[in-house]
């Protein structure tokens, strides 16, 4: 806090409340903005494409790479598979996806 | 959180106060102080007209000479606080929730006796006013009850290391030897589980004996002496049957419990009623000539101003101008780092310290109950013997529909005016007793006292900005205080 100064226990326990924000998850359009950048453009991703045949097959990265990307980087969480309630293996023999991503499960919702 | 750029801002819920040169803002949703600087109080001094643009806002500080990121920040920190808010905010009704059931208990107060030596005419418990039915039941809290009673707290304080009991009357000191016998069965119960007992004591001081002082001593019990000042206003209206005043019986004493009881402070508590509120006469009286080291002040409790003791307008503000001069004393012997007496200062600044931010008045039905000499629980000492108000028996515990119908009607957001007051995380509506007695009602808020009650506030926040501007350690001493009442 810049302008306001805690004088007492319960506006310290604010001023601790709003530091931890600060720290907190944030948005990319939030000011003052993040001074890192977020999202796929971290990892190695071919992100939802097609190739030349309009299809997906003959992508540089299936697209279940890109699945794991979004169980892994960033919360994406409908196109993922819902590890913490009823998939929670789906990716336990994938220990590294460029090499593992077959053994990724194919799950049924 | 992203700033929502195209709100208004208008001025949030707050209570501003200036002291030692310096600016200050007490907020009621939290009970937090904070210091303003001037970026602060112009931000709120352009929200006086109404409601401004998010853009608008920030391009007048920045003519004014702030970095755009910089006004963007203050805006986003008195947003993040509440001192501002967007102008569509709607405020959630307040809401009415009790304490969990098992709530552990922390302290009781013990009646163990209804009867009275003396007869003040303004009492709440024998007076006009008085709320209790005590005809058939005991006048004595036998051993066996009171025992009772202590198993019941012990029971009911679950996860606390340490418990509280305030001996009460009547006349406390008309049943001693059940005191005693209390306190020696309640510190062997207590050890069993390696927990502490702490003792404190109200009496009318007619019947302290050396024999007595020695044993409150030893045990470090707490006391409270009920005493209305000088000679010629204790004997007003704390008087024995007979008439005759009480002032000549406590003096000697009072002398001798306060030379020789030192290890726990003894505190005077005066009830100030028509007639009776030269506070600062007072004051000097029972600190300077007797001795006491705290002095609390409280006006009578009355039906209304048709009572010939009860407060008029000009007796509340002869009694609040005695306030504000007891409070400068006292704020000017913090200043130099000594401790003034008079605990009405003392207690609030302890509230403030903290934060406190009340759902309820006070402790009554939460962490604390009553218990008169048949064993029946009220929400505190003042509702002793009033069958209208039992909550339950130390036997078979605590009726849980009847709690939580008190404090659900008793908390501040189930009292309308209270809602918009500034003054509520520290009143909370005042009293449940005074509020039953003036208006029928342990839910009512005591309006008689709103405007009283602000200004005391306002003052009491007035001392504390300015020992947070000139000598915030002393404020550190009121950390630990433990609010009493």
């Amino acid at each position: 806090m810049k302008h306001l100064k805690p004088l007492n226990a319960k506006a310290r326990r604010i001023e601790a409340d709003l530091a931890a924000m600060e720290e907190d998850v944030v948005a990319l359009q939030q000011a003052p903005r993040p001074h890192v950048p977020m999202g796929c453009s971290l990892s190695f991703s071919p992100g939802w494409e097609v190739d030349a045949s309009g299809g997906t097959a003959g992508l540089c990265q299936p697209v279940e790479r890109d699945i794991y990307d979004c169980y892994v980087t960033c919360f994406w969480p409908v196109q993922m598979a819902d590890h913490v309630n009823y998939s929670p293996d789906w990716a336990s023999k994938c220990a590294a996806a460029t090499k593992d991503w077959r053994n990724l499960d194919i799950v049924f919702p | 959180m992203s700033a929502p750029l195209l709100h208004r801002y208008r001025a949030g819920e707050m209570h501003r106060f200036a002291a030692a040169d310096a600016e200050f803002v007490y907020l009621p949703t939290a009970g937090a102080i904070f210091a303003l600087d001037g970026a602060t109080a112009d931000v709120l001094e352009r929200l006086q007209g109404g409601a401004v643009a998010h853009d608008e806002l920030a391009a007048a500080l920045v003519a004014d000479g702030m970095d755009p990121a910089d006004a963007d920040g203050l805006l986003r920190e008195l947003r993040l606080v509440r001192l501002i808010e967007s102008d569509q905010v709607v405020s959630a009704a307040p809401a009415v929730d009790t304490p969990p059931a098992d709530f552990p208990l922390q302290a009781l107060v013990l009646n163990i006796t209804n009867q009275c030596n003396l007869a003040c005419t303004y009492c709440y418990e024998f007076g006009a006013d008085r709320i209790a039915t005590p005809t058939g039941k005991p006048k004595y809290m036998t051993p066996e009850t009171a025992r009772a009673a202590v198993d019941f707290l012990l029971d009911g304080a679950k996860g606390r290391e340490s418990v509280h009991i305030t001996f009460f009357g009547g006349e406390t000191l008309m049943n001693f030897r059940l005191l005693r016998d209390v306190v020696a069965y309640a510190d062997e119960r207590a050890a069993e589980n390696g927990r502490k007992v702490t003792y404190s004591l109200t009496t009318n001081a007619t019947l302290l004996t050396d024999e007595i002082i020695d044993f409150l001593a030893d045990k470090a019990i707490g006391v409270t002496v009920s005493i209305d000042g000088p000679e010629k206003l204790q004997d007003a209206r704390r008087v024995y049957k007979s008439g005759k005043g009480s002032y000549a019986v406590i003096l000697p004493r009072l002398k001798a419990l306060i030379a020789r009881h030192r290890r726990r402070a003894i505190t005077a508590r005066v009830t100030l009623s028509a007639g009776v509120t030269d506070v600062v006469g007072i004051y000097r009286h029972l600190k300077d000539e007797i001795g006491f080291h705290e002095i609390g002040f409280a006006p009578v409790t009355s039906a209304g101003e048709d009572r010939d003791w009860g407060l008029d307008g000009d007796g509340m503000g002869t009694v609040l101008a005695g306030f504000h001069a007891l409070a400068q004393e006292w704020l000017d012997h913090a200043l130099r780092g000594q401790m003034h007496g008079f605990s009405n200062v003392s207690e609030t600044i302890g509230e403030l310290v903290a934060g406190t931010n009340k759902s309820h008045p006070c402790g009554a039905g939460i962490g604390l109950l009553g218990v008169s000499p048949s064993g029946d629980l009220s929400p505190c000492h003042r509702f002793t013997d009033a069958d209208d108000h039992v909550l339950g028996h130390v036997d078979h515990g605590v009726d849980h529909e009847k709690r939580v119908d008190f404090l659900a009607r008793g908390h501040v957001g189930a009292k309308y005016e209270c809602t918009s007051c500034w003054a509520r995380p520290l009143c909370a509506g005042g009293c449940h007793h005074e509020a039953f007695v003036r208006y029928g009602d342990t839910g009512h808020a005591n309006l008689h006292y709103c405007d009283w009650i602000r200004e005391w506030t306002d003052r009491c926040l007035g001392i504390y900005g300015t020992l947070a501007a000139r000598n915030p350690a002393f404020l550190d001493r009121f950390a630990d205080r433990k609010v009493q009442s």
